[in-house]
């Protein structure tokens, strides 16, 4: 190098044997390629649309949509614009998603548990169901619910009772649900709502509890009352209605579950639960041996070990891959579309079949897939910083 | 795909040496008073499931739409004069199969042990017995022969030239041109269109074209997500997170309608070949994240060793790095291959005749009116017999490449 600082002459020969050089040579040949790729795709995209009479804009989505859609949460015609249509699509993707990750939680983590249980048949089905679930294609497995299930079922005409609370029939499932769709909200809110409180108050306990070793007499009566407030919410202020056979066949009263949605959803929780099965098992595992002994030891009984000792420290391990997992089954929702389920994914191919438009309609789609997976990420990334080890 | 962790512990398969089948239930299936009462509803649940399935199965389920259709559904609406083809080349696929166990093998001392014999003849029996299969029976037992004898040449030439296996995998690649041709035609034999290219076929050739495509793929976008370089890591982490963030339909979708779209007017490349690009641009994704997680479990010590031996940066990578870090994803890289084989079933919605699509067709046809659940459940069956053998490879390659202690 000695001889090269003096001259000052641009020596090619040393900067082609210089690493720095390369590094940034490197990059710079990957942006200018990355950038020629992406202006002769988009250059021929802009011809493609030029040709086709449809430059690129979203003013569409203020035409009226002209096309019906089956089930909605909101009110929706034919002759509302796009963008409600596919707000349409967004809502019903939303009910698949929340019913879904709720449904999958606790079918998966039973089924994760489940595969740790001293009867030897309830380990072995825990093992079957994974093993079989998880190496047939979700979509055939949706298809196999939607015709071969839930299409099977009998008629209007001889539909299947439960206690004379719910209805099966062959267009859908009834069940009982709140008068109004304002007091199903408040009832789902005050849900949640009690459950963060008991969450809380319930530490709250354990806190004072692990302090002092006695107490926490008050917290426990907070929570009992906790309890009857919600219990008399649900119970009496929903104003239930309950689902009815008409003689003849049919049912009045009571939410009506349409047929595609009850396939979707249960083919959706079937094949993720055995998903996350796998991880609450790995998770379990993960916890030394020695936590389970020790807490054995001190005379627990093995349902409070996998409760309070081994199930904590598993959720460490456990949160980070139910995130992917989640995000799975809401991408998954768009399958529901090849059994006519009009979620987004559904909506949005109607609209493009109908604008032409398809980049708009692309881009939608992946916007709103992507806000979504981005939503569950924050939230479960706030789960996972509650669980973490907290280091001193 | 997760690995196969030993258990650890209470669940771990309970000692049964020694235990008389009375003593084994009792310890095992009604050890108290709540596992007894699980033990009964599950039983009588099974039960009578299984009296229901069995009474379905031998009543009301007409079989004889797999029969009938059994041609539909491992080839589609290929021609049937040009049948042949397609057998030479489950003919060469078997023959390779074939040397390829003979080659992995040939430090074993007996390559036909008893369980291997008794394989092969359960897989006799089934194909003589199973009644979608033999009318075909001459043609499936020499196959069957064939991986035999080729398996014992194979075992032969392998001892005499150890190094076999790769000209074996030039011959697994050459074959996969072969395959295109013997499907496709041209050079000599009869062009089928694409549209003609259908059910088990199509699957597996969707599947095995996206598996070779996404693999370099995956392979590239890990490396750049780990890169040193901040323009090649930022392209890699945008690519990994916009596809990761998009459900493979969409994919499909864009796939079929808009990479049209993106060529030079008038080009329209087939739209089976648009398919596996979708699929392999999607599977890469994925399959990056899989290979970066076995980069990161890779010490760091390695590559500075590496370093400090005078390697350069793609030596280090290919020699010293990639091989262990390979080594430690393989059973998620197959777990990958297994997704990306189950989401060939997504094609039938954009309108190919794979397995799943050609079930469909058959569905629609008023002779098979209401079959579902006995198609589906015979489509259900071959997917799980090729997911679960690509799961049990995976643990062989898994077993055979774990040198550590």
């Amino acid at each position: 190098m000695a001889h090269d600082s003096g001259s000052r002459s641009f020596n090619l020969k040393v900067m082609l044997r210089d690493e720095r050089f390369w590094k940034i040579a490197f990059q710079v040949i990957t942006l200018v390629v990355v950038f020629l790729l992406l202006s002769f795709f988009l250059s021929n995209l802009n011809r493609n649309l030029i040709q086709m009479g449809r430059a690129f804009g979203f003013s569409f989505l203020r035409n009226p949509a002209g096309f019906s859609i089956g089930e909605s949460l909101i009110r929706y015609r034919p002759n509302d614009p796009y963008w409600r249509a596919l707000t349409v699509g967004l809502g019903n993707t939303l009910t698949l998603v929340a019913a879904g990750i709720a449904l999958t939680t606790l079918l998966g983590t039973a089924a994760g548990v489940a595969s740790f249980s001293k009867n030897w048949l309830v380990h072995k089905i825990s093992r079957a169901y994974v093993g079989l679930v998880r190496n047939i294609p979700l979509l055939l497995q949706l298809f196999f619910w939607y015709f071969a299930i839930f299409g099977m079922l009998p008629n209007p005409a001889n539909q299947i009772g439960v206690l004379g609370l719910a209805f099966l029939n062959n267009r859908g499932v009834y069940i009982p649900w709140a008068s109004s769709a304002v007091l199903a909200v408040l009832g789902i809110a005050a849900t949640v709502g009690a459950a963060i409180a008991a969450f809380y108050l319930w530490q709250w306990r354990t806190k004072i509890r692990i302090e002092t070793g006695v107490g926490g007499q008050k917290q426990s009566i907070a929570l009992a009352v906790l309890g009857l407030v919600w219990l008399a919410i649900i119970v009496f202020g929903m104003n239930w209605t309950i689902p009815e056979g008409i003689e003849g066949g049919g049912v009045t009263g009571g939410l009506r579950l349409s047929r595609e949605y009850v396939a979707a959803l249960t083919a959706l929780v079937f094949y993720t639960s055995a998903f996350v099965a796998e991880i609450v098992r790995a998770g379990i595992q993960s916890v030394s041996k020695g936590q389970w002994e020790a807490a054995r030891s001190l005379g627990l009984h093995a349902g409070i070990v996998m409760r309070l000792v081994v199930f904590p420290q598993a959720l460490r391990v456990i949160i980070p891959p139910m995130n992917s997992e989640y995000m799975n089954l809401t991408k998954n929702t768009s399958l529901a579309f090849a059994i006519a389920f009009p979620e987004m994914y559904s909506v949005s191919t109607t609209t493009y079949n109908q604008t032409g438009r398809p980049v708009e309609v692309f881009v939608v789609l992946m916007a709103t897939y992507l806000i979504l997976c981005l939503l569950i990420t924050l939230v479960m990334n706030q789960f996972n910083r509650a669980v973490q080890f907290k280091e001193r | 795909m997760t690995t196969v962790t030993p258990d650890s512990f209470s669940s771990a398969r309970p000692e049964v040496v020694g235990l008389g089948p009375v003593a084994w239930a009792k310890k095992n299936l009604f050890s108290d008073w709540f596992n007894s009462l699980l033990t009964v509803v599950i039983v009588g649940i099974f039960a009578w499931g299984a009296v229901r399935l069995t009474s379905w199965a031998f009543t009301t389920a007409q079989w004889r739409v797999i029969p009938n259709n059994f041609g539909l559904f491992m080839t589609g609406t290929f021609p049937s004069g040009l049948y042949p083809r397609i057998w030479a080349l489950l003919a060469i696929v078997c023959g390779l199969a074939g040397l390829s166990w003979g080659v992995l093998g040939r430090n074993v001392s007996t390559l036909f042990s008893r369980s291997v014999l008794i394989g092969l003849g359960l897989v006799c029996a089934f194909i003589v017995l199973f009644p979608p299969t033999r009318p075909s029976s001459l043609k499936l037992l020499p196959m069957v022969a064939l991986v035999a004898i080729a398996a014992a040449a194979g075992r032969q030439a392998g001892r005499k030239f150890p190094g076999i296996g790769k000209w074996v995998s030039l011959a697994w690649f050459l074959s996969y041109f072969a395959a295109l041709w013997l499907i496709g035609g041209g050079l000599g034999l009869t062009p089928v269109s694409t549209n003609d290219w259908g059910g088990l076929v199509l699957t597996l050739f969707t599947a095995v074209s996206g598996i070779a495509l996404c693999f370099p793929l995956g392979l590239l976008l890990a490396l750049g997500r780990r890169s040193a370089l901040p323009v090649v890591r930022w392209l890699s982490t945008a690519y990994i997170e916009l596809v990761r963030g998009v459900p493979l339909v969409a994919l499909l979708f864009m796939g079929q309608v808009m990479i049209p779209l993106f060529l030079p007017v008038g080009s329209r490349p087939d739209r089976i070949l648009r398919a596996i690009i979708a699929l392999a641009l999607f599977s890469a994704a994925y399959l990056a994240e899989n290979v970066r997680a076995g980069l990161q479990a890779v010490p760091r010590g390695q590559n500075e060793a590496a370093m400090s031996l005078g390697l350069n940066t793609p030596t280090t990578l290919g020699l010293i790095v990639l091989p262990q870090a390979l080594k430690i994803a393989i059973p998620a890289i197959v777990g990958q291959f297994i997704s990306l084989f189950q989401d060939t079933t997504l094609l039938s919605i954009v309108g190919l005749a794979e397995l799943l699509g050609i079930g469909k067709s058959i569905l629609a046809n008023p002779a098979y009116l209401g079959r579902y659940a006995e198609v589906y459940l015979f489509l259900a069956v071959i997917y799980w017999l090729f997911c679960y053998a690509m799961s049990l490879g995976s643990r062989k390659i898994e077993e055979k490449l774990n040198t550590g202690h």
